[in-house]
Parts: C-alpha cells; sequence; structure tokens
C-alpha cells in the first residue's frame, strides 16, 4: 500500500494483538450501550414529537438540532472538561456513553419520524372510519408499515454510531484508536499500527454491514408479499 | 322525514377558520336509502363525507345517528365510527395485511367479535364479490378494483348503519370500474344505506333514490336523479352537467 | 459575588482566537468540499454511466470509505504518508487529503442518485423534440439534477464541517487547540474557563451548522412542492 519498503514485523503483530482485541471489546461495548440507550432516547422522543406533548416537544426540537449540528469530538470535550466545572465529574466511559447517546439518540428519533411519516395518511383515517383507536391504530397499523421504512434507516445509524466511536480517545478512554497513537509513539511501528487499526475496523464493521444490508434487503422486497415493484 | 338514521343540521366547516369549504349543511338520510352527492372539484364533497365520518372536526352544527346527537366523548366517537363505514378513493387496505386479515382486523379487535365466526363471514363476503381465492394474498397483488372490491367488505363486515364511498372508483382503469360498481348496485338493492360521492354519471343515475348537488360548499339541489339529470333547475347545475357530457363523451 | 468564569471569553482577544481557531477547521471543510464537490460531479457522472467494471471498482471505493471511520483515515494518510514519503506531511494537508477522498465519495454517489432519478421520459421527450444530445443534458438533464442535488449536498457540507472537527487529534492548531491553550492560560485565575470555552465552541459549531442544516430542509421541501 505504501510502495516496496513495506515489511511487517509480524512478531511485534502478534506481541501487540491483544492489545488490540481488548481496545476493540471496549469499542464493542461502549457502542452497545451508546446504541441501545440511543434507541431508547430516539423511541421517546419520537412519542413526545408524535403525541405533541407541550412543552417536551420544544426541547426535544432543540435537542434534535443540538444533537445533530455539532459533533461528537465536541460533545465529548464539554462533557469532559466543561461538566467538572459544574460539578459533575464523569469518567472517560460515562463521557463516552453519555456522549453516543446524546448524538444518537436524535439519528434514531429521525428514524423512526422517517418511518412514520412513510405511511400515508389514508391508512391511519381508514383504521379510524373502522372504530380503532389512536392506539390500536398506531400499534397494528402505524407501526408495522413504519418499520419496513425505519429497520435500514436503523441500520445505518448502527454503522455510523460505531464509526463514530472512533474520537474516543479524545477523552482518554484507551481505544483502538489510542492504541494505535501509542504504539506509533512509542515504538515507531507505524505500519503494523496502522494495519492492525484497519483490521480491527474491519472485523466489527464488516458483519454488521453485510447484515444491515440483508436486513435491509429482505425488509424491501420480502415484506407484504411485494415482489419487487412498487 | 321518517327514521332518518344519519342527519347534520348546520354544519359548517372550514380549513382556515374563515372560508368555510361547507356552509350550513342541513342533510339527513334514512334507512336503506342511498343518496349520491355530485358537484364541481373542490366543492366540499368529499370535505363532507369526511366529517360524517368524524375525520374532520366540525366548526359549528350537529351530527346526528339515529336522532341522538353524537357525543364527543374518544368512546363515543369510536362507537359512532363502528357504525359509520367508510371506503376511501385508493390506497387503503393495510399493505401488511392480507385480504382476509384485513377484513378481520376491526371486528376482531374493535366489536371483540370470535375470530372463526368473523372468518365464516368473510370468506362469505368475499365470494359474494368474487375474491375468495384471494383471500390469502397481499393486497399489492390485487388489481385496483380487487382492492376496492375487498375494500368495501373490510367496511361491510362491521355491519355498518350507514356507509360512505369516497370517489371509490376515481382512482382505477376504465375496465375496473364496472366490477366495483356492480358491488356497489347489489348492495343498493339490499337496502344498505349509503352516501356516495362520484364522479360516474351513469351509476349515479342507477343506483340513486336522492341526488344532492354541493357547489361552493351548499347544497345547491336536491331531488331525485330523474328530475336532476334531465332538467336541473339551476344553472350552475346545468353547467356542470353539460362540463360533464362533454368530458365523458371525449373519453 | 460568585465568580461565574464567564469571563474569560472577554479577557483580552480570547473571543477572537476562538473565531480564528474555527475559522482554520472550516476552512479546511470549504476546501475539501470544493474538491470534493468538483471531483465528485465527474464520479457520479461515471458511475452512473454503463461501464461495469468501472461501476464496480467505484463501488469498492465507496464502500471502503463508507465502512471506515474517517479518522482512521486520517490517521493512515497523517502517520503513513510521514513515514514512507520521508518529509512530514502537515496535519491540514493530511486532512484536505482524507476529507476530499471521502467527500468526492459521498458527494459522487449523491450525483449517481440524482442522475438516474431523472425518468427516462424526459429523456425520450427531449430526443423527441429534436435537442442534440448536448442541449438536451444542458437544458433538460442538468438543471433537473442540479435540483435534487442541491440540498444533500448542502447537507453533505454540514457533514463535513463537523468531521473537520476531528483534525484536532491529528496537531492542527484549530478553535479547540486554541480553547486548550487559553484554558491553560487562565488555569489559576479562572479554574471555570474550561465550561465556558467548551460550551463556546459547542456552542459555534452549533451556530455554523444550523443554518445550513436549515438551508438543506428548505431546499428539500421546495423540491417536494
Amino acid at each position: 500500500m505504501w510502495g516496496s519498503d513495506v515489511i511487517m514485523d509480524y512478531g511485534f503483530m502478534a506481541e501487540y494483538a491483544l492489545m488490540y482485541v481488548k481496545a476493540a471489546e471496549l469499542t464493542i461495548k461502549i457502542s452497545a450501550y451508546g446504541i441501545i440507550g440511543a434507541f431508547a432516547v430516539g423511541l421517546i422522543c419520537c412519542l413526545i414529537k408524535e403525541l405533541k406533548i407541550p412543552v417536551l416537544y420544544r426541547i426535544v426540537q432543540m435537542y434534535i438540532e443540538l444533537s445533530r449540528n455539532t459533533p461528537l469530538i465536541i460533545q465529548l470535550f464539554f462533557l469532559y472538561f466543561g461538566f467538572p466545572k459544574m460539578g459533575i465529574v464523569l469518567s472517560s466511559r460515562s463521557c463516552g456513553i453519555i456522549g453516543l447517546i446524546f448524538l444518537g439518540g436524535s439519528y434514531m428519533a429521525e428514524a423512526f419520524r422517517t418511518g412514520i411519516d412513510s405511511v400515508p395518511n389514508v391508512q391511519r383515517e381508514s383504521a379510524y372510519s373502522l372504530g380503532m383507536t389512536k392506539r390500536q391504530t398506531f400499534l397494528r397499523i402505524i407501526i408495522p408499515q413504519a418499520v419496513a421504512t425505519s429497520v435500514p434507516v436503523f441500520c445505518a445509524n448502527v454503522i455510523f454510531l460505531i464509526k463514530e466511536t472512533s474520537v474516543f480517545s479524545a477523552v482518554a478512554l484507551a481505544d483502538l484508536m489510542y492504541v494505535t497513537k501509542d504504539l506509533i509513539g512509542l515504538y515507531y511501528k507505524t505500519d503494523e499500527a496502522l494495519l492492525m487499526l484497519v483490521i480491527s475496523y474491519l472485523i466489527i464493521l464488516l458483519p454488521i454491514s453485510f447484515i444491515s444490508s440483508w436486513i435491509e434487503r429482505r425488509v424491501r422486497y420480502a415484506g407484504f408479499g411485494n415482489t419487487g415493484s412498487v | 322525514m321518517g327514521d332518518s338514521i344519519l342527519k347534520t343540521v348546520g354544519l359548517t366547516k372550514s380549513f382556515d377558520g374563515k372560508n368555510p369549504v361547507l356552509k350550513d349543511i342541513d342533510f339527513s338520510i334514512n334507512k336503506g336509502e342511498v343518496v349520491v352527492i355530485i358537484g364541481p372539484s373542490g366543492c366540499g364533497k368529499s370535505t363532507f363525507l369526511r366529517c360524517l365520518s368524524l375525520l374532520e372536526n366540525i366548526d359549528s352544527g350537529e351530527i346526528l345517528l339515529a336522532g341522538k346527537p353524537i357525543g364527543l366523548d374518544k368512546k363515543d366517537i369510536h362507537k359512532y365510527r363502528e357504525k359509520i363505514g367508510m371506503v376511501f378513493q385508493s390506497y387503503d387496505l393495510f399493505p401488511h395485511k392480507t385480504v382476509l386479515q384485513n377484513i378481520i382486523l376491526a371486528p376482531v379487535i374493535v366489536q371483540k367479535r370470535k375470530k372463526e365466526e368473523v372468518n365464516r363471514e368473510a370468506e362469505k363476503l368475499l365470494e359474494r364479490v368474487g375474491l375468495l381465492e384471494k383471500k390469502n394474498v397481499y393486497p399489492r397483488q390485487l388489481s385496483g378494483g380487487q382492492k376496492q372490491r375487498a375494500a368495501i367488505v373490510r367496511s361491510l363486515i362491521m355491519n355498518p348503519e350507514v356507509l360512505l364511498l369516497d370517489e371509490i372508483t376515481a382512482a382505477l382503469d376504465p375496465e375496473m370500474v364496472r366490477e366495483v360498481l356492480q358491488v356497489v348496485l347489489e348492495l343498493a338493492k339490499e337496502g344498505m344505506t349509503m352516501i356516495i360521492v362520484t364522479h360516474e354519471m351513469n351509476f349515479a343515475k342507477a343506483v340513486a333514490d336522492r341526488v344532492i348537488f354541493l357547489d361552493n360548499g351548499e347544497i345547491a339541489e336536491e331531488e331525485t336523479p330523474q328530475e336532476f339529470f334531465e332538467c336541473p333547475k339551476t344553472e350552475r347545475a346545468k353547467k356542470f352537467l353539460n362540463t360533464f357530457d362533454y368530458e365523458t363523451s371525449k373519453i | 459575588m460568585q465568580d461565574l468564569g464567564i469571563q474569560v471569553l472577554f479577557e483580552g482577544i480570547n473571543f477572537e482566537r476562538l473565531l480564528k481557531g474555527l475559522w482554520i477547521s472550516l476552512k479546511l471543510g470549504l476546501i475539501s468540499m470544493l474538491f470534493s464537490v468538483i471531483l465528485g460531479l465527474l464520479l457520479g457522472c461515471v458511475m452512473a454511466g454503463k461501464n461495469r467494471i468501472i461501476k464496480f471498482l467505484c463501488r469498492v471505493y465507496l464502500e471502503i470509505v463508507r465502512i471506515m471511520p474517517q479518522l482512521v483515515l486520517l490517521f493512515l494518510v497523517y502517520f503513513g504518508a510521514a513515514k514512507h514519503f520521508g518529509a512530514d506531511i502537515s496535519g491540514e494537508t493530511a486532512a484536505v487529503i482524507v476529507f476530499t477522498f471521502w467527500g468526492t465519495a459521498e458527494m459522487g454517489d449523491l450525483v449517481r442518485s440524482a442522475l438516474i432519478s431523472i425518468p427516462k421520459h424526459q429523456y425520450e421527450s427531449g430526443y423527441s423534440l429534436g435537442l442534440s444530445k448536448l442541449q438536451l443534458y444542458v437544458n433538460i438533464i442538468m438543471p433537473q439534477t442540479f435540483q435534487r442535488l442541491l440540498p444533500s449536498a448542502v447537507n453533505l457540507l454540514t457533514r463535513m464541517i463537523k468531521t473537520t472537527s476531528l483534525v484536532v487529534l491529528i496537531g492542527v492548531v484549530e478553535v479547540v487547540k486554541v480553547g486548550k491553550q487559553i484554558i491553560d492560560a487562565s488555569r489559576y485565575d479562572n479554574p471555570k474557563a474550561a465550561l465556558w470555552i467548551y460550551g463556546t465552541i459547542f456552542l459555534l459549531y452549533f451556530a455554523v451548522c444550523y443554518p445550513i442544516s436549515k438551508l438543506s430542509s428548505a431546499l428539500e421541501r421546495r423540491l417536494k412542492v
């Protein structure tokens, strides 16, 4: 990749592979917490927006704009360095998880909303005209149809959020980037460190990417007796 | 009037609070009667049906079912909607459910009827409209005409007091219009109470006991189909019918 | 009176320094965006074309860029290139290279989908009016493509700006670095500086990105009407 002078020190790689495994574990763990949290926050925000709950509606609106229009790394800096000055001291780990939830929540909320908006209004009206309640309509008519549109967006969000975790080293989390930077700084084993970094991310992200495109195909083509054309 | 089943008194509706789409509508339909509402596009006929099924809030006036004003409680609204069936222009079958599932959903979860019993009734109704072999098919695999017939069955199985049909053939290819209208004609013969908004003038002539010409949010004329189609009283109705003949003859 | 620490923003030229720092990341974002738009337009046309091998290669490029975190790409170029091309590549250069590499792929995909979303009958009716291929593209296809492209391209700009915040991790002196310097300098007389500085940076980013994403959604709405 970098020309002919690349000779990998495989011994070095073997020696430090465990560090990457540990770092990857950390990335996965924090991503998992963050994504589950973001999903919950997104669902709550979406419900608040859907039901138009007076004051909360405004707050959710503001949160979504703030979260979508600022970079995660800046959010993390604020959490990690700014919050302690207000007496709220957060560990690197909590910062990472909270940051990811703060960022991801708005993306998940939008995913829910896209799904709900994609259901034509006449579906709601036919359900109402059959005497169904709001709840029945939402659960039995809107949600099942919304899922088909939302699931691909969720998958994309999951991948997006895992990628975003790469900035966690900024708040001193010993993640993959952190380890890589360390190895480069300490031993000047740039090629080996970078290669292992890329491989680690591929191992984490490729399967998820394949699974999500598989899911996407399924919901798009197999749903509701659809044979591919709309 | 005899035994009025559904009635409105002074029904007024506007979307912006200023310009009413429906002005002070007094309307009544008796049990077993078929009323066809026609009028130029934008005259408020669809809005009227939507008000009758409570999909739109009305600004003032009253809606009475069997002589009783309807309550504004959530429960009352659901109870009322159970009794008033509505079929829309298109796309209103639930795409994630098969034809049979579409039909039995509301009787089971709204009316809490037994599934087996509803299943049997659904199959009987499907057979009548010629869709029995399609019962396990998803809406996407149906033609437009088949979809609308299934949608009619979905409303019928609720045993509605009144059935509202909102331009149910407007989105259909011409060759499918007939099969749907045939079903409606048969329902009329059996004494189903219906309020129909349509652009099919021949169908209106054949099915209606009474024709209402709605123009600019007001009932401009109200009479038997013979009277209306042969010698409409108002200028506006004459004009409307003329443009209509012109358009249809072109097709 | 309780010391809030907000005065740190107004001491000397602190606020001005922050703005200058922000401008450095913005500049990197804008330069990368400019390159991305130019290269992305070309890439998109190629991707919408018929050559299967080229399409496949473009797809691979797009997938690589999409699956790798931008920071990883940044490390690859910054550290990798520094080692193998001898000369130290500056953080700024690395950033422009990486963000262009990423932005071109994203832009290319946007252009491709805008191009293929133009219905076939637009081409056909253009030809049936006797337009030449060039006339067809200039008068019919390009204006429509551009209209469809604009909202998502503007949206890409906010993503680009947000992404450029990463350059602090490869040693570029931008708004966060400046902020850190200010915090360090006032460590003793203003212990709460970090809250105000990072809060300000957070809001500065918001102030830049919010109008742009509003513009994007306004353009999108206009398209739908």
